[in-house]
């Protein structure tokens, strides 16, 4: 791995910022270089949120970048807004649960899953956890961090929920485990 | 004559003896506070806490006009720089010295703030109902029917609004408990003493002061002596004259 | 006295507007003046949030003219105040930084450059090079350093508290959106462990001693009654300024050496070019940068010598060419073809870089 680039994106109140950030803080505390832009736009709810991520092994020259290695879209919006940094190289996952079209851009691949259906129907999770499945599906797409790099991101930025409500720390840890599987099943 | 002339003005220790005559236009009335000022500072004994800042306008004159740490700042920015210096530098006693232009018009935003949050000053304005350095155009105070420069027919307020009041509208929003908020008048040298006197020692004790001293500028009104303090009487009766606020008085140990 | 938080070196995650506000409690700035604004708050949020620690100053003012002109309040107090804005809050603090200029306060302020004109875009641009530099009715005697990154950051807000504290002309420190509002790691240390000794500070107003005994009293003016009283202190000014340029001047060259195509960017876009220099090496196109740090003063000498070397050159910013149009005037009589690449207010990557250099290797540069 020279440097991977990705963009997640969804509709601002979706967790996009919250799980971009313990992808960078596990990517940080793993050793790699780790560069993170919040795209913030004067909405602080309801705009279109994307997170822009690298995780390298060397030095990170450019913030910003052209075209991403893996895009992550999770709204109908999010498709609409960043198709521009997809290219024959970028590997596109979205949510068919949630989107109620396919993104129609030419990539190495297009991944759909169906994470907010499976946090909303399965009793062990819920709906506040669907960012961290997605959280999961990106880990099991990008496969440069260990699943233990980002538990201990999780405990830096949920500990004292977790602390207060020790079923979080279970419900979260299982929804890693179930995005990361959701995107090995739809890769088969 | 001549002796008359040899006779030295009794400066106070906190005016500038090499200044001078005054460089302010004959019969001008930023001589008398700046004068009263001075006596006060030196009464109070304030003369090494004392930090003055003139805005810009006729006010800037007093630039090197007080035998005090002196500052000139920019149009409205008087009161700013000082509490920039009060907070950075508490126990200085900050003046913010400026007209009625520069205090209720382009600086009103801080002298609003300001007197909310209290801050440890004296802002202290001169109004002379006009703005004077840039030849006698239209303030918030011109009066009702005055001829300047920009309401030569008289000022309508039908068109211009009403003149603003600035220290009933800071007695309205300072905190009564650390604030003194008054009016006075040249025309009452012994009265504005009083009131600086009052306004200083509660900047002195960790209080905001604001005092608004109703001035005369015959140059710009065009007035003879007599014409001159008719106009300052028709002020003092349009802008009333007294303490709006006087800070709660601390239990005496 | 400040208390300081680093003490040994310590490697962190931060986002640079958190960076900022460690550089400055390293530094030992004693207060920070400040209004909120966007893509600058969390300066003041991470200055604020330390003060129990630091034992610093903070007071949020009405607006940006009244954080400017308090922050020369502080300085005139004798205290290392500074402040941090951004975009329209740049544009009314004008009013003070260019009293600052004038009475040679040193002024310290981060920008956090936004798109513009007007509100525009909260995010991001290179659109306050010009105002940063020449802003203000004035001559522009100012200090810029353009920053590219975290480590940048830190090092330069330090170094513009010292710069400013001992020659006397407002520094800034030049940033953007991406590099606030980013997260990479950073290594903060004690200045004195690198060498760094803080210039001291002195009060303006209020010096020790009697008035009329032991000084005078101390007369600040920045108006002046004759053309010529004023132009006898700017002569002076632009003398002092012009002979302390080259102790100043600061720039960071990549590949330049033997640069064909010589990129000519500051700040973030600079990093931009670093990748694309990397893919265009491995293409086999000779490309390389000059990056001017400061970019007031302008390090005119080396900037001159690695354009005449190469046989073109490109300008690139998130700017309609402000840094160009500085850069051009000090390169007159050079005739070394250039292109451009300016997009406003938004990011340049390296694929953009890489494409247009391509496109000029094929097709070169007539101007």
């Amino acid at each position: 791995m020279a440097r991977i680039k990705i963009a997640l994106a969804g509709e601002g109140g979706h967790g996009v910022q919250s799980v971009a950030k313990i992808l960078v803080e596990a990517g940080y505390e793993a050793g790699k270089q780790v560069l993170y832009i919040p795209n913030f736009g004067v909405e602080q709810r309801g705009g279109v949120s994307i997170a822009f991520c690298q995780i390298a092994d060397e030095k990170i020259g450019e913030p910003r970048y052209s075209k991403a290695d893996i895009v992550i879209m999770v709204s109908d919006r999010a498709i609409d807004r960043c198709s521009t940094y997809v290219d024959e190289n970028t590997t596109v996952i979205y949510d068919s649960s949630v989107c109620t079209k396919k993104p129609e851009v030419k990539a190495k691949r297009i991944i759909p899953v169906n994470a907010n259906e499976i946090a909303n129907t399965n009793p062990e999770l819920g709906a506040r956890v669907f960012n961290i499945i997605i959280l999961g599906v990106i880990l099991e797409a990008t496969k440069v961090l260990d699943v233990e790099d980002i538990k201990s991101a999780m405990e830096h930025a949920l500990g004292k929920k977790f602390e207060a409500k020790p079923e979080l720390r279970t419900k979260n840890h299982k929804a890693l485990e179930v995005g990361m599987n959701l995107l090995k099943e739809a890769a088969v | 004559m001549a002796n008359v002339l040899e006779v030295k003005p009794d400066l106070a220790q906190a005016q500038c003896a090499e200044v001078g005559a005054s460089k302010f236009c004959p019969g001008c009335g930023h001589g008398t506070i700046l004068k009263t000022l001075a006596q006060v500072i030196d009464e109070l004994n304030l003369n090494e806490r004392a930090v003055f800042g003139c805005d810009i306008g006729c006010s800037l004159l007093s630039w090197n006009y007080m035998n005090i740490d002196t500052v000139q700042t920019h149009h409205g920015r008087t009161t700013p720089v000082i509490y920039g210096v009060t907070r950075a530098n508490p126990g200085t006693v900050g003046i913010a010295y400026m007209g009625d232009g520069g205090g209720l018009a382009i600086g009103s935003q801080h002298l609003v703030n300001a007197s909310v949050r209290g801050e440890n000053m004296l802002i202290l304005l001169a109004n002379n109902t006009n703005y004077g350095m840039t030849g006698g155009q239209m303030s918030p105070t011109t009066m009702p029917g005055q001829v300047t420069e920009t309401t030569p027919y008289g000022r309508d307020c039908s068109i211009t609004g009403k003149p603003a009041k600035g220290a009933e509208m800071i007695a309205a929003i300072a905190d009564p408990e650390k604030s003194y908020v008054a009016r006075s008048t040249m025309g009452n040298v012994r009265g504005l003493k009083k009131v600086l006197k009052a306004a200083l020692e509660n900047v002195a004790n960790g209080g905001f002061s604001f005092v608004e001293v109703l001035s005369v500028c015959p140059n710009n009104w065009r007035t003879n002596n007599i014409k001159t303090l008719e106009r300052l009487k028709e002020m003092e009766e349009f802008f009333e004259v007294k303490e709006f606020i006087t800070p709660a008085k601390k239990e005496e140990v | 006295m400040v208390k300081k938080l680093i003490t040994q070196d310590t490697r962190m995650f931060l986002t640079g507007n958190e960076v900022i506000a460690y550089a400055a409690n390293a530094a030992e700035a004693e207060f920070m003046y400040g209004y909120p604004i966007t893509p600058q708050n969390e300066i003041m949020h991470t200055w604020c949030k330390l003060l129990p620690k630091t034992e610093a100053g903070f007071l949020q003012t009405e607006d940006e003219i009244s954080a400017g002109f308090s922050t020369l309040g502080g300085i005139l107090a004798g205290k290392r105040a500074f402040t941090a804005t951004a975009g329209p809050g740049n544009v009314i603090m004008q009013d003070a930084q260019s009293m600052a200029e004038m009475m040679r306060l040193p002024f310290v302020c981060a920008v956090m450059q936004r798109g513009g004109p007007s509100t525009a875009t909260v995010i991001y641009a290179q659109q306050e090079t010009r105002l940063t530099c020449f802003g203000g009715n004035g001559e522009g005697f100012r200090i810029v350093y353009s920053t590219a990154g975290h480590q940048d950051l830190y090092d330069y807000m330090i170094k513009a508290f010292n710069t400013a504290w001992k020659y006397r002309f407002p520094t800034y420190m030049l940033a953007d959106g991406y590099q606030g509002k980013m997260r990479e790691p950073v290594t903060l240390y004690d200045p004195a462990s690198r060498g760094i000794s803080m210039v001291p500070t002195e009060a303006f107003l209020r010096a020790e001693g009697k008035i009329g005994v032991d000084r005078d009293a101390t007369h600040l003016r920045n108006t002046f009654n004759l053309e010529e009283e004023l132009m006898e202190h700017l002569d002076v000014y632009k003398e002092e300024y012009e002979r302390i340029s080259p102790e100043i001047e600061e720039y960071f060259e990549y590949k330049a050496e033997d640069a064909e195509v010589l990129v000519i960017a500051h700040g973030i876009v600079a990093r931009s070019a670093v990748t694309a220099i990397d893919e265009l090496r491995a293409k086999g196109i000779k490309a390389g940068l000059f990056r001017p740090i400061t970019i007031r003063p302008l390090p005119v000498n080396p900037m001159r010598a690695a354009v005449k070397r190469a046989k073109q050159v490109l300008f690139t910013e998130s700017a309609n060419g402000q840094l160009a149009q500085m850069c051009l005037e000090k390169l007159y009589g050079l005739t070394t073809p250039y292109s451009t690449l300016f997009k406003m207010g938004v990011g340049v990557t390296g694929d953009d870089i890489v494409s247009k250099v391509e496109a000029m290797v094929k097709e070169p540069a007539t101007v």
